[in-house]
This record gives C-alpha cells, sequence and structure tokens, in this order.
C-alpha cells in the first residue's frame, strides 16, 4: 500500500545547522497495516510523515502508495490519497469556517472543485449522521465555527474529515499529544473505531508507549532516522513497555532520550 | 439653519462617492478579509480601471464595453500581483507594490503618457452611465447602488460553491487546505485577480463620476477601502455572520466614511490634512485591538506567574 523507500533528507544542508535526518529510510506497510510509530526527540517521526504528506520534498528516494509514484506530486495533489490529523488542534480545520463547511471541503478531497453549491441537505444529512457517530454531541452543531469547538472535539471532527472521504493512507501525527489524557483515550477511541469500520491503512505517530503498544497490528521505533524495532502480530501483543525499552537500548546502545514518552 | 441645509446639500455627493469607494472596498474586502493578504496592488488598480474606460469612452467605445474591459485590466494587474507571489515566493505585500509600481507606468501608457483623461460632460455626458453633475446625482446613487447590490449577490453565491468555498479555507488555515487537496496558489491568484477586478471596476466608475481619470487617483486607496471595511466591520454585530449581510455593512462603511470626509472638510479643515486624518483614523482601528491584547495577555502571565 505505502512504500518508503530509501528516502534521503537533509535540513538546512550546507549551514552550521545541518541535520541529516534519514539516509536511506526505507518502509513498507501492507494494505489493512495500522502501524504505531514511537521513538526519542529528533527520531525523524514528524518528519518520515511530512515526507510522505508531501509538505516536505525528499532530498532522494521514492514514496510510493497504492502503486503510484507520488514522489512528484506535490502536497495538495497527494492529497487524493491521504488523510491527515495534525498534532495541533488548530491546523487541521479552518477555524473561522463552520463544522459543516469544513466537511465540505474535505467531503471534496482529490474530487475536481466546481461552480456546484457547496452544501446540499443532502450532504447536510450525511454530515449530521457521521458527527453522531463520534458521540460528542456534535450533530447539532453543524454551524457553529469550528473554533469554537474544544481541542478534542476539533480532532475528533478532523479525524472524520481524514476519513470520510475514504484516504488510501491515514497519518496521524501525535494527534492526542496536545490534548488532556481523558480526551486524549476518547479520540484514539473514535480513531481505532474509524480505522477498523474502514479498513484503513494508517500510520500513527505518538510519544505514548502504553498507546503505541495498546493500537494497531504493527509497532515501529525510530532512532536517529532510522527504523530499529519492528514488531508486528502476535510478537507485538506481547510487547510490554519494559521489553521495548530494553530492545531500544539494545538496538541503540543508548537510553531511551524522550521525557514525554517515559512518564506518561 | 442654512448652515444645516447647506450640510445636507453636502451629504447625497457623499452617498454618491461612498457607493463606489464601497464597491473598491468589497473587492478589497475578499484579499484583506478572505484571503487575509493586504493587497497594495488596488492602489494602482482603480487607477488601471479608471484609465482603460477613461481611455475607451472618450475613443468612442460603448461605455459597457469599456467597464468590462477595465474589470480585465483589474483581473490582469492581480493576476501579476499573484504569480509574483506564488511562483516566485515573493512575500504578497511586497509582491502587491512591485505591481503598484509597475502600474504607474502602465496607467500612463493606457493614458498616452497623460497625467489625466477628462471625459468631458459636454461631449461625453449621454455615452457613460453616471456623470459629475450635481442634478444627476440621484440617478447616479442608484445606478452605483445597482452595481453594489449586484456585486454582492455574485460574491455571495460564489464564496457559497466548491470553488469558492476553497479561496475561505486558504485564507483560514493553509495547512489544512493542502491536507484537503486544495491547490492554495491558485486560490490565492485566483482571489487576487477577482479582488482587483471589481476594485478596476470601482476605478471605471469613479472616472465617470469625477469627470475624468487622473493618474494619482489612487493614491492612498487601499487606506480608504481599509477604513470602510473596519467601519463596517464596527457597524457589523460579531452575530452577524451572514456573508452579504457583512459586505453590505462594508458598503455602509464607505458610504459614513464619506459623510464624515465631507463633515470634516464642511466644518473647514484644510484637505491637505484629509490623508493624514485617514491613515491615523485606520491606524488606531487597526492598533487597538492589538493593544488590548497585549495588555490582557500580560495580566494573566503574571496571575499565572503567582500560581507556579
Amino acid at each position: 500500500m505505502l512504500e518508503i523507500k530509501d528516502i534521503y533528507k537533509t535540513f538546512n544542508e550546507g549551514t552550521v545547522n545541518e541535520k541529516k535526518v534519514f539516509e536511506g529510510l526505507s518502509l513498507t506497510l501492507k494494505e489493512g497495516d495500522f502501524v504505531t510509530v514511537i521513538g526519542g526527540n529528533g527520531a525523524g517521526k514528524s518528519t518520515m510523515l511530512n515526507i510522505v504528506a508531501g509538505a516536505y520534498p525528499a532530498d532522494d528516494g521514492s514514496i510510493t502508495i497504492d502503486g503510484v509514484d507520488v514522489t512528484k506530486l506535490p502536497e495538495h495533489k497527494r492529497a487524493k490519497y491521504i488523510g491527515r490529523v495534525f498534532q495541533d488542534p488548530r491546523m487541521g480545520t479552518a477555524t473561522d469556517m463552520w463544522v459543516e463547511e469544513n466537511m465540505a471541503i474535505a467531503d471534496r478531497r482529490g474530487m475536481r472543485r466546481g461552480l456546484r453549491w457547496s452544501i446540499t441537505n443532502k450532504d447536510r444529512e450525511r454530515y449530521k449522521e457521521a458527527l453522531a457517530q463520534l458521540d460528542l454531541g456534535l450533530e447539532d452543531r453543524l454551524s457553529t465555527k469550528m473554533g469554537l469547538l474544544s481541542g478534542g472535539q476539533r480532532q475528533a471532527v478532523t479525524l472524520l474529515m481524514a476519513t470520510m472521504k475514504k484516504p488510501k493512507l491515514l497519518l496521524l501525527d501525535e494527534h492526542t499529544a496536545a490534548l488532556d489524557p481523558k480526551t486524549a483515550a476518547k479520540v484514539l477511541e473514535i480513531t481505532d473505531k474509524l480505522i477498523n469500520e474502514n479498513n484503513l491503512t494508517a500510520l500513527m505517530v505518538t510519544h505514548n508507549m502504553r498507546d503505541a503498544i495498546a493500537h494497531g497490528n504493527r509497532l515501529i521505533m525510530m532512532n536517529a532516522g532510522k527504523i530499529i524495532i519492528d514488531v508486528s502480530g502476535e510478537e507485538k501483543k506481547k510487547l510490554t513497555v519494559e521489553s521495548l525499552l530494553a530492545a531500544f537500548s539494545k538496538a541503540s546502545g543508548a537510553e531511551f532520550a524522550s521525557d514525554r514518552a517515559l512518564l506518561s | 439653519m442654512n448652515l444645516i441645509l447647506n450640510w445636507l446639500g453636502t451629504l447625497p455627493g457623499a452617498a454618491g462617492q461612498g457607493l463606489v469607494w464601497g464597491l473598491m472596498a468589497i473587492g478589497l474586502y475578499i484579499t484583506y478579509k478572505i484571503l487575509d493578504v493586504a493587497d497594495l496592488t488596488v492602489d494602482g488598480s482603480i487607477c488601471t480601471g479608471a484609465a482603460v474606460c477613461a481611455v475607451m469612452v472618450t475613443n468612442g467605445v460603448n461605455i459597457w464595453i469599456a467597464m468590462f474591459c477595465a474589470l480585465v485590466a483589474g483581473m490582469l494587474a492581480g493576476l501579476v500581483t499573484g504569480w509574483l507571489h506564488t511562483i516566485f515566493g515573493i512575500p504578497a505585500i511586497l509582491a502587491g507594490i512591485l505591481t503598484q509600481l509597475m502600474l504607474w507606468s502602465v496607467n500612463l501608457l493606457i493614458m498616452s503618457g497623460r497625467a489625466n483623461v477628462a471625459i468631458t460632460r459636454l461631449k461625453y455626458g449621454d455615452k457613460v452611465l453616471i456623470t459629475s453633475a450635481a442634478s444627476d446625482i440621484y440617478r447616479t446613487i442608484v445606478i452605483l447602488a445597482v452595481f453594489v447590490t449586484l456585486t454582492i449577490a455574485v460574491l455571495y453565491w460564489f464564496f457559497g460553491t466548491e470553488f469558492g468555498s476553497t479561496l475561505r479555507a486558504t485564507g483560514n488555515n493553509l495547512e489544512m487546505s493542502r491536507a484537503q487537496g486544495i491547490n492554495t496558489n491558485f486560490a490565492k491568484v485566483f482571489g487576487l485577480a477577482l479582488s482587483n477586478g471589481i476594485v478596476a471596476l470601482a476605478g471605471a466608475l469613479l472616472a465617470q463620476q469625477q469627470g475624468s481619470a487622473d493618474i494619482n487617483m489612487g493614491r492612498g486607496a487601499i487606506v480608504i477601502g481599509l477604513a470602510a471595511i473596519i467601519i463596517g466591520e464596527a457597524l457589523c454585530p460579531k452575530l452577524v455572520t451572514n456573508f452579504y449581510l457583512r459586505l453590505l455593512c462594508v458598503a455602509g462603511g464607505a458610504i459614513i466614511y464619506w459623510f464624515v470626509f465631507q463633515t470634516v472638510v464642511f466644518i473647514g479643515l484644510p484637505s491637505e490634512l484629509l490623508k493624514m486624518l485617514s491613515a491615523l483614523v485606520v491606524a488606531c482601528f487597526l492598533g487597538v485591538p492589538y493593544l488590548k491584547k497585549t495588555y490582557f495577555s500580560k495580566k494573566k502571565k503574571a496571575r499565572g506567574g503567582k500560581h507556579a
């Protein structure tokens, strides 16, 4: 489904701030894979997602989604295949537009946008039904400005927006990191539900080891731009935070360097 | 008593001015409020519209064709700014300034090197839509009101369409727009062209209203447009989210601006000071919310510090 092949990426090349993030990163996802990604600070998790989404170009290597080489496609064209939810709840929605207007925009992802009226009554019914499934009481707030919703509500709507037009690939970039634990759990629950119901292929970056272990069918751990642990299936089910930390020290020869991940 | 009557006598003229500038401010609203770009192209494109219209009318071209050409010329100007910004990565405000300067030369070329092209009433009075004549003022107001209403109707429809909402999303949140598959560069270029087209159309009407196109007529146009938008926002309660009502408020803001302007002139303020006054009013309105915000956020920080 997704093939990341031999990606190279250096930021600020040729300056004192030069940072080599990837030197030949490769990763392949099968259809229906739900992969959780964990790693220390600066491991390249978010950069990987951004390169897949086309937010930054890769210096070298290729990205293939469902057999289509998207390496040269600009971000807005790749959006046809990709649904995204960001870490910052403000980033995933247009705050000054209504809930239904945001959903209408997501509803046309990858389609030609013409001079038809953007929301019909039929659309409105569909949006209402979809929102009702979130169980957050948002179905009655179609004409509320997005900016008036709470961070958790916004992330939930963003998730809906990322999946309502079924994406080939769903990218979740620490999408619960800015939420309080209770809200984060609720958003994760919705995430699981949407991924299972739509049978989506997904990459979820998280800083929470427990979440990384509890969700998805495959877990990868990154360090310094490399994938150092990759477990799936039965083996993944047996993982614990302790065994994961031990495996990390063994693979990288260092202590796991993320206070956030260890404290949560 | 006489004084009051004299003052009242200036109001219809101010309403006429206000409606033309209201149309201009509606054009500016697209970039300033919807796309979140301060587009300085308008200082040039309003004159481009006036120049195209005046030159074509004085050369015997039908007024409707002349005004249509003014609209297209304005759109081309917006296109140049849009390309400078999106293809060459020049910050929007600088791209607008560059186009504005280019337009100075272009406008002179359109007017064959003259600084002023008069649409004399004696010769062209029956060929134009509106004139500067005081006797025509009510007809002028009605015609301008129709232009403003039609423009608002078209924009209301446009921004409700699938494509129109991509412009709103682009101005609101670039990351989200791209993630949802919107070509944000195209949306910006289109918005700039649409905006400047409307501004140039306002320029074409302005040339007819004041009986000439003048190379200096666009100087400070953006400030007048911004003043109209700001007054309009103040008029319009926050609860009004209806797009056509908001645009109507902008047109109303422009009319109020010219009422105040005429009154200040009437009271006897030297006209040299008027541009200073406009700029100061806009600076105050733009500055006050910022001062409020920094003042209040400082207070919050201090309180947080105590708890920590």
